[in-house]
Formats: structure tokens, sequence, C-alpha cells
């Protein structure tokens, strides 16, 4: 089985030894998984360059300009890394909130997490979409590596296991990108998992987009401070496997109420719960839809 | 679960586990019921009933009814594409017992076949088929898998297991279930192949074999 500390032991580039574990086990060809993770990435590159130019609203109307205000704002902070990374995440969630195409990574709600620190670094840097190929399938060895011990959605484990999960994805790509070891990669993906634990799922009405959207953002630049950690050789105490065990067992020990029922948290503030009565009523009191009979 | 499920699927928005994996249970129906869908009745599932309607899984569901992938771009129009296409689509909240809380049963009928299947999408696109035609099944679409509906009989596994080897197919895993001894049986065998037409129709061409599908694989690794 593919833990955390085999690969954390790995001959680098810690990428190409996922590839071939992950092709032995499934008998598919590295050199096809490489071209689908190449076109993969276009598909995070469209989305996020959609999502940067659009404005229109979610079918609730809560989420769906924050990424063009973002990237169309001044720099006030003299920190073009930082709104970068922010607003290709949210670009990516607010795409996927008014039903466009994204990749999810691993899920469609922590979809914007990986290209906002991915692509956002290595366009801040200037490096071609064709570096980003090993970081990416690294990334996805992480994502099964913690989803061997622990499920990777919202409703599972708290937002921990989803947004926590991509942002763990997302700092080891991007220490991978920028030439740090295996060791260093899965440092960084421990130290972003340790900083999220306990973190509940409360989307407001139910819907993937409040506080979603923003949350990407957030965890993008996590992921990206992570890796700058780990790249610095700062270590995550706990070893990493004993990390992802410990965000399991807080998951279970969550309850309900925090896991992506709308039943806690954020969705039950006044706000929440308005919400929630609104889009109920957009649907009609049958509960029903029909489609018009051919 | 390969490294393509962790970065992956590509998908219309917004919820993997209620659209992606809707939309691929609805494919599960299309194909199984090998002709042009005429009419669907959709029981929706707890969580699928609760919060479906906001996620598009009532749209992703009729998407795969006719065939379209979670990435295809005429997913958020579906409802249009199934009244150009001539496909009508109830939809009906039910209490499918102690079942995953992402679990859609449907009835698919076209001009003269119907199938049922009933399924839950267990995150990040994910999907289980839990029963088709009424009887038990277990496969995630992972493979390409092969449906067959029988009349229950000594030596049937045996005959279809020599005839997927015969033509160079590998097994990867196989569930028989039947009404009752002697009453119809339902086997679903997934395979590290596709099986080729040919041996498709030998095993159409048998007496006691009253149904037979091939699923093609539906997951990207």
């Amino acid at each position: 089985m593919t833990t955390l500390e085999s690969l954390m032991n790995a001959p680098a580039p810690a990428s190409a030894w996922v590839l071939a574990q992950d092709c032995a086990e499934t008998g598919l060809d590295p050199e096809a998984i490489r071209a689908e993770m190449a076109r993969r990435i276009g598909e995070m590159r469209a989305s996020v360059e959609r999502g940067l130019r659009s404005d229109a609203r979610s079918i609730t109307g809560m989420v769906g300009w924050n990424a063009k205000g973002l990237w169309d704002a001044p720099d006030v902070l003299g920190a073009p890394l930082l709104r970068r990374v922010q607003a290709y995440a949210m670009a990516v969630n607010e795409e996927n909130a008014r039903m466009g195409r994204i990749v999810a990574a691993p899920t469609a709600g922590s979809a914007g997490t990986i290209p906002g620190a991915l692509l956002g670094v290595a366009d801040h840097l200037g490096l071609p979409d064709e570096r980003l190929v090993d970081p990416l399938i690294l990334a996805a060895g992480v994502g099964k590596a913690i989803s061997k011990r622990m499920f990777i959605s919202g409703a599972a484990g708290g937002c921990q296991a989803e947004i926590g999960s991509s942002a763990a994805m997302a700092a080891a790509a991007v220490v991978e990108l920028l030439g740090g070891s295996p060791r260093a990669c899965v440092h960084a993906a421990s130290l972003a998992l340790m900083n999220t634990i306990g973190l509940v799922c409360d989307p407001v009405g139910g819907y993937v987009e409040v506080p979603c959207v923003s949350r990407n953002a957030f965890f993008a630049v996590h992921a990206v401070s992570a890796a700058q950690l780990a790249l610095a050789q700062l270590e995550s105490f706990i070893p990493p496997d004993e990390v992802v065990g410990a965000m399991a067992s807080v998951g279970r020990l969550m309850p309900a109420e925090l896991r992506e029922t709308a039943e806690g948290g954020l969705a039950q503030t006044p706000t929440g719960l308005a919400v929630t009565a609104r889009m109920e009523g957009r649907e009609g009191e049958s509960g029903m839809i029909e489609l018009p009979m051919a | 679960m390969s490294l393509l499920d962790m970065i992956g699927p590509v998908m219309i928005g917004p919820s993997s586990s209620h659209t992606a994996g809707a939309c691929r249970l609805g494919l599960v129906a299309h194909h199984l019921l090998g002709e042009a869908p005429r009419r669907a009745v959709i029981g929706l599932h707890a969580s699928f009933a609760k919060t479906g309607r906001g996620h598009g899984t009532h749209l992703a569901l009729v998407a795969g009814l006719l065939g379209y992938g979670p990435d295809d771009p005429r997913l958020p129009r579906a409802f249009e594409e199934a009244e150009a296409a001539g496909l009508s689509a109830e939809f009906r909240d039910v209490d499918l017992g102690d079942v995953h809380p992402n679990t859609a049963h449907i009835e698919l009928h076209g001009a003269e076949q119907a199938v049922t299947v009933q399924g839950s999408s267990t995150g990040g696109g994910v999907i289980r088929v839990t029963e088709v035609q009424g009887l038990g099944v277990n496969f995630s679409g992972s493979n390409p898998t092969l449906l067959l509906r029988y009349a229950d009989a000594v030596g049937m596994i045996a005959r279809v297991a020599s005839t997927v080897a015969a033509d160079g197919v590998n097994i990867a895993a196989l569930t028989c279930t039947r009404e009752a001894r002697g009453g119809q049986a339902l086997l679903a065998i997934e395979l590290d192949q596709a099986l080729s037409p040919e041996a498709l129709a030998f095993l159409n061409r048998w007496p006691d074999m009253n149904w037979v599908r091939p699923l093609p694989k539906l997951m990207d690794g």
C-alpha cells in the first residue's frame, strides 16, 4: 500500500515513483496517464480563464463575481503571487458553482485549490505548462495515499477531508515543481493537513458556494505557504501518515451536523436559513420537477 | 482508484457526488436500455432528494440517460435536449431504506425495452450500481461490464466464463444473483477489456439467454 512514508522515502522525483507504482497496480500505460494529466492541466487553465472573465451569478446568487473582482482590483498589498493564487482558485470554484466545466481535484468543491496553487505559482514564475504534468501526478499520488486511510469528502470527514486533502496535494505539487525532494513534498502535504484539522463542512443552503469558493482561495494560499516552509527544510513534527490518521479520527468524532448536511455552522445562521428557505421556495411545493412530455 | 480519479473527473459543476456521479448513474441506465430512451421515472433518496435540485442532480441524471458524460457541455441544457430527443422524465422523492444517502432508482423505458437501475454516488464522481432489473449487483463502472439475464440452470456461469475466456478477455470480478432456484438469474461480470461483438452475438443466440448488455468503462482510472 502506498503510504506517505513510502512516498517520502522514494527516489526523486517522487512523481516518477508514484506513476510507476500506480501503473503497476492498475495496468494502465504511464504515457497515457501523462498525456491525460497534460490534457487536464489544459482543462484547469481553461476553467481559470473563463472564471476570471465572468461575473455571472450562480443559481443561488450567492457567488460568481469574486474572482473577477479580485483579478481586476489594484494589488494594494504589492503581493502579486497572493492575488494570482487566490483569483485562480476562486475562478475555478465560481465556474463550478455556475455549472461550468472543471476538473474535480480531488472533489468539485475543492477543485480550485490545485489550479490556484500550481498554475498560480507557475505563472508567477513564468514556467510553462509542460512542467506541471509531473507535479500534478504527485498531487494525485498524495491524494491517493490520503484516501487509503480517510475519505476525501466533506460529508464523510468534514472540510478537512475535502479541502485539507486538496491543499496537501497542492502543497506537495508546488514543492516538486520548485525542485524539492520527495521528503520535502510529503512534509509540505503534512504541514498543510496539520493546519486544517477540525475544519467543519457547513455549506450555506447545502450548496457548494459559501464558504466553499473563498475557502478554495484561502487554501490555495495555505498550500503555497506549506510548500514554502517545506522548501526551507521545515518538517511536520508528527509523521505524515499519523497526521492523516489524526484527521480521520477527528472526522469521525465530528457530529453529522458539521459534515456537509447544512445542519450546523454557517448554514444555520439567520442568513443561511433564509437562503435555504428562498431556494426551497423556488423549487415549488410538490418537490417534483416535470419535464414536458414529448 | 487510479491517479486519474484523484485529479478528475473533468466535469460540469457543481458537485462531484451530486452531479458527476448522478450523470454516471444515468449513463448506466442509458447503456443497459440499449435503445433510445422515451420515458424515465427517477426516485431520489435522502441527500439526492434533499439537496439534489440546486446541485443539478436532475439535469445530470437526464444528461446521463441521454448518453452524455459528466463533462458534456450539453449537461446544463439536459432538459431541453431531452425534450428534443423525445424523452420525458418524472422525479419522485423516495425512501429506499438503509442505502447510501446519494442513491437513485431509475426506471427507463424505450419503445421496446425497459430497464431498472439502482445505484449510489459515493463521492468524487465514483458510483456503485447495486441493483439491475430488481436483482442485486455490485459494480462501479470502472471496468467494461457485461450483464446477462437468463433462466437459472446448472453450468450457465461456466459456459459464460468460457465464452469470455475464448474471446481472450480476463474477468476482474463477478456477481450472480437469482430470484429463486430455476428462476431468473442476473450475472454481472467486470472485464479487463470489452467483449468482441462476435462473442456478444454468440451469447445472445443462446435459447435460455434473454438479455445481454455490455456496459462500457464509465470511470477514468
